[in-house]
């Protein structure tokens, strides 16, 4: 009986914070409700039937692809900065802070930093000169400002993660490597890259889910206006302003089962006895 | 000189990240005047004129926005490291039925995107009667999640057992043991602990966002986030107000650097 007394609060507190509301979202799900009144409708499949069909609904996953596509851009240059900073270079630890630190950053503070960054006639467009578009304004390009600057918050963490996955192989195995004659190509390739598989394909799983929960960026720094409305934005919006509890549960349980689904087959893919370096 | 490229990228990279907050930080120095006379990429001519900063500490209700970040910080961190603790207290020196399954219920929980399922832990919140109370954010924070877990049972593991056992042949419970033995030498796991989350909450804004509306409530997200609308003319303000928000963030990771970085990288790769 008595190990339950220690681990109770903790468990307490994940009950009723995460699953009892999973379990009530699903709950939801399944009917139409305002939130305040006592009575709720059974809706069957309707609210989900709207999430797939309903254009505003089913769009928002379009916008969650330029996130997407940005932190496979984020992946990469954290990659390549991962590995040479890993080798001996001057100043290595200013470099390091300087990549990571965006990612310690308040989200409020950086889109404030890039709605200043991005105003017409502000930093970017004196930096470019000339004709430029309306970073924020212009539907066709707010989406890539504001993938941009998730990935300019958000490379540090990958970056820091890498890192240190590199830094865990031992030493030894570059020098036999070196006396071999392999290249830092060859030492990337055959090295590096094997060691630290798992740390990527973690990084592309909280891609997925990332891309697909971004909220405060945009939120921030657009509202949604312009084509910019994510997932999380509509299903705040149409929990909170419009009041329809139930669609919007429908929306955070596509997109659990979504997150869950990815999950599940990075873990057929990747199991994690096949890290071990050979 | 074959380093060249490598070296021009790693400035390339860092002028990036470091120009967007460098002219706000200009920003946050110049008179109105000079802002709208000036460009972006001007220094400020009085790098002593701190009159925005003024403006925005008041008018923004900045004092008040820390001082709630303050109490929500203090009561959920203190409250965390406990609740963290002795989980990993049980989960690492007792043997229990169901413990893979406690585990698993941690695992699976951090899948759970927070920012989806507010929708329905705001009818929970709501039924006990905390919103628009600090408690809200507070009882939110409290719990602990599978990261902070496994930092403590890493960090308990390397104490030896020979400990407690020397403890209860002195006739020491097993909560005494925790609390005398266990917790004290915790520390660095603890300081890992807290400075990771204590980052987070500190620039947390959905759920102060969502549960904290009133403006006494305001923490310094929310209070940052306020400046939106009606100062949407003033840039000069808001940078200040930005800059204020930024600052204790600049002077957290120069001083403690090591921890985050182990925190971080703690985190992943479990």
């Amino acid at each position: 009986m008595k190990p339950w007394l220690y681990v109770a609060p903790a468990l307490a507190l994940l009950i009723t914070f995460t699953y009892v509301p999973v379990v009530n979202m699903i709950w939801y799900s399944f009917h139409y409700w305002d939130g305040l009144s006592t009575v709720m409708a059974p809706a069957g499949w309707d609210n989900y039937v709207r999430v797939f069909t309903d254009e505003r609904y089913w769009q928002v996953f379009r916008v969650s692809l330029y996130y997407f596509g940005a932190s496979f851009a984020q992946i990469t240059i954290a990659l390549y900065f991962a590995t040479v900073l890993s080798f001996n270079t001057r100043f290595r630890n200013l470099f390091k802070g300087i990549l990571f630190f965006p990612y310690l950053l308040n989200g409020v503070a950086v889109g404030f930093v890039f709605l200043y960054l991005f105003q017409p006639g502000g930093t970017l467009d004196t930096i470019l000169g000339g004709h430029t578009p309306l970073w924020l304004g212009d539907p066709d390009v707010a989406n890539f400002s504001l993938a941009g600057t998730s990935v300019w918050r958000f490379t540090g963490l990958n970056f820091v993660l890498f890192l240190g996955a590199i830094q865990s192989i031992p030493g030894e195995i570059y020098e036999a490597a070196e006396i071999d004659g392999a290249n830092r190509w060859h030492q990337f390739r055959h090295i590096i890259a094997p060691g630290i598989r798992r740390i990527i394909s973690l990084s592309v799983i909280l891609a997925i889910s990332g891309s697909l929960s971004v909220f405060e960026i945009p939120f921030i720094m657009t509202g949604g206006a312009n084509d910019t409305r994510t997932f999380v934005i509509q299903a705040y919006d149409t929990a909170f302003q419009f009041r329809q509890i139930g669609l919007a549960s429908a929306m955070a349980v596509v997109l659990l089962l979504i997150v869950l689904a990815v999950t599940w087959v990075q873990r057929l893919i990747l199991p994690d006895e096949e890290v071990a370096l050979s | 000189m074959k380093s060249v490229p490598k070296y021009l990228s790693l400035v390339v990279a860092s002028v990036i990240v470091l120009v967007p907050m460098v002219v706000v930080l200009f920003a946050a120095f110049k008179t109105h005047a000079e802002y709208n006379s000036t460009g972006p990429l001007t220094p400020p001519r009085n790098w002593l004129n701190l009159d925005n900063f003024a403006t925005a500490w008041t008018n923004g209700h900045m004092l008040r926005g820390f001082w709630n970040t303050t109490i929500i910080l203090a009561v959920s961190l203190t409250g965390t490291v406990f609740v963290g603790t002795l989980a990993a207290y049980a989960i690492s020196r007792f043997a229990f039925a169901f413990k893979r399954l406690v585990l698993g219920l941690f695992l699976v929980a951090a899948l759970v995107p927070g920012v989806t399922t507010q929708v329905a832990t705001f009818q929970i919140v709501k039924s006990m009667g905390l919103v628009n109370s600090l408690w809200s954010a507070i009882v939110l924070f409290l719990g602990t999640d599978i990261v902070s877990i496994y930092i403590f049972i890493q960090f308990m593991q390397s104490i030896p057992k020979s400990l407690d056992q020397a403890a209860m042949i002195d006739g020491a419970g097993r909560f005494t043991i925790y609390r005398r033995i266990i917790l004290p030498l915790m520390r660095p796991a603890i300081a890992t602990v807290v400075i990771i989350k204590g980052i987070a909450i500190y620039n947390e804004f959905y759920i102060p966002f969502l549960y904290l509306r009133s403006p006494d409530l305001s923490v310094i997200s929310t209070a940052l986030f306020r400046f939106k609308g009606p100062y949407g003319a003033q840039w000069e303000t808001i940078a200040a107000c930005t800059m204020i928000v930024i600052l204790p963030t600049v002077v957290i990771f120069l001083l403690l650097q090591r921890f985050i970085y182990n925190g971080i990288t703690a985190g992943a790769t479990k």
